[in-house]
């Protein structure tokens, strides 16, 4: 197994301010959009995004929640694993707001598609974009594409893309993992 | 997360301490789920589950059907009033016939002990024990225990005394397994005759003063006298069972601290508990349905995972 750096802390913290920039530009105070992580590794980024957007930028009332989809997925009874639940911590009502899912690697778009159907229950958002830190190009299964992404990488499909982040895994970087 | 360790869920005596928390984990998963504006997930849409109920229900049945509902399965009822059996088909014929309607999973009530064993046995389907006889009630266990875990933070160390007709409770036995399993501290208490003499081989407190099983417990589970499943006379009149084992407000309040009522259902009301004590703050009687439907999904979840295609 040999594994290569696809982007250092510096880089990620960059690219970090940059899509927080961009979700600014779009949405201005937030006022009427609100953030969903994806379970279970969307959540860190999710986190990132929001802390920045408070932080740096002082935007106040930043809605922020995660979303579990595992009870929606498609590959239930299909996968050799079994599909392990996370919490789903969303305290306010979507009806009718922007929704911006946030997740670290966009690759087979099925976990993407599972959130559409998932975040359903929880009223009618107006629009739902995505933002993802690692857009896996020529992978998708299904026709979805990110409105915001951090890098764009060609793998193929005998590689995996690891995201790290300090608060879980001691360090902020992304690397291309060769099986 | 890992998986159940059976494929079928007979009873609690074929669990061990880590399903027990598989299927809690998943529970408080789905009771998120279900207290959502829409209270639906499509995880089982490819499933098929047929509901048998041999015997009278109606908190169970609903709650399984409701589980089933909640998580997309497509649901088939029977009971034994309106069918064949009454022309005399055997169980495993009915069954088969039912299951070559490309049926997944079975959930059966049956008057029987071991009918649900028998017929994993014999049928090729993942079977769900709703109640055999005076055997086993696995998911009202596994309710009772999740709703105690849910009040006290956990079941291990509490003290739980099962009162009243312990000899022809299901509810009973698999409670006292799954309450061991997870290191509560179990006493029954009733009248001598309603208490089974194997009981001391199960390793629990056996107290015939009622007030004395109460001062002594956290939780007191208290069951229903099941008089259609009485052939002979266990004690002498309703009223001196009520006298000597049926809890009212003013009793509840003279105890030394404030203890949790529970009940399976139906409650006699006036007969085991008075309705100000069903009623009251103490009680989390109604807590108990609504985490039934939660544990009742988790474990079909749970099971239908290892069903494979």
């Amino acid at each position: 197994m040999s594994q290569k750096v696809l982007l250092n802390a510096k880089e990620v913290n960059i690219i970090l301010h940059r899509l927080a920039c961009q979700l600014i530009e779009k949405h201005n105070d937030f006022s009427n959009t609100v953030l969903i992580g994806l379970q279970p590794r969307g959540i860190f980024l999710a986190n990132r995004i929001a802390k920045i957007l408070k932080n740096d930028y002082k935007v106040k009332n930043i809605q922020l929640g995660f979303l579990d989809i595992t009870f929606f997925r498609d590959d239930f009874r299909r996968s050799d694993k079994p599909l392990e639940a996370n919490s789903t911590h969303i305290n306010f009502l979507v009806e009718n707001k922007t929704i911006v899912f946030i997740d670290d690697v966009l690759y087979t778009g099925r976990s993407i598609r599972a959130a559409l159907t998932a975040i359903q229950s929880f009223g009618r958002p107006s629009e739902i974009e995505l933002l993802t830190l690692i857009d896996r190009r020529f992978s998708r299964h299904l026709p979805i594409q990110p409105d915001y992404r951090g890098r764009q990488v060609d793998v193929i499909n005998d590689e995996k893309v690891k995201v790290n982040w300090v608060e879980n895994d001691g360090e902020d970087s992304v690397y291309l993992i060769n099986k | 997360m890992s998986e159940l360790s059976v494929n079928h869920l007979l009873g609690i005596k074929y669990l061990n301490k880590q399903d027990i928390q598989l299927i809690f984990e998943t529970a408080d998963h789905f009771k998120e789920v279900i207290n959502r504006p829409i209270k639906k997930v499509p995880s089982l849409r490819d499933i098929t589950i047929a509901n048998l109920f041999f015997e009278n229900s109606t908190r169970t049945r609903l709650s399984f059907e409701l589980a089933e509902k909640r998580l997309s399965a497509d649901v088939i009822n029977f009971s034994s009033a309106q069918s064949s059996v009454k022309k005399g088909e055997t169980l495993i014929d009915t069954v088969n016939n039912i299951l070559s309607m490309k049926v997944d999973m079975v959930v059966m009530r049956h008057p029987n002990p071991g009918a649900g064993v028998f017929l994993s046995k014999h049928v090729k389907a993942s079977i769900l024990n709703a109640g055999d006889g005076a055997h086993e009630h696995p998911t009202q266990a596994l309710l009772d225990s999740y709703s105690i875990r849910e009040k006290y933070g956990e079941v291990k160390g509490k003290n739980i005394v099962i009162v009243g007709d312990i000899l022809h409770s299901r509810v009973a036995l698999s409670n006292i397994f799954a309450l061991q399993l997870q290191g509560a501290n179990v006493m029954v208490c009733g009248p001598k005759t309603l208490i089974p003499k194997y009981i001391d081989k199960l390793g629990v407190k056996v107290e015939l003063d009622l007030r004395k099983a109460l001062n002594w417990c956290d939780v007191a589970n208290m069951l229903r006298v099941q008089n259609e499943r009485m052939d002979i006379s266990y004690f002498p009149t309703t009223r001196e069972y009520t006298q000597q084992y049926g809890v009212n407000k003013e009793f509840l309040d003279s105890l030394d601290k404030e203890i949790t009522i529970m009940h399976p259902g139906p409650i006699n009301r006036g007969v085991e508990i008075t309705s100000d004590v069903a009623d009251s703050k103490q009680s989390i009687i109604l807590e108990q349905v609504q985490n039934g439907v939660a544990i009742r999904m988790a474990v079909i979840y749970l099971l239908a995972s290892k069903i494979k295609h």
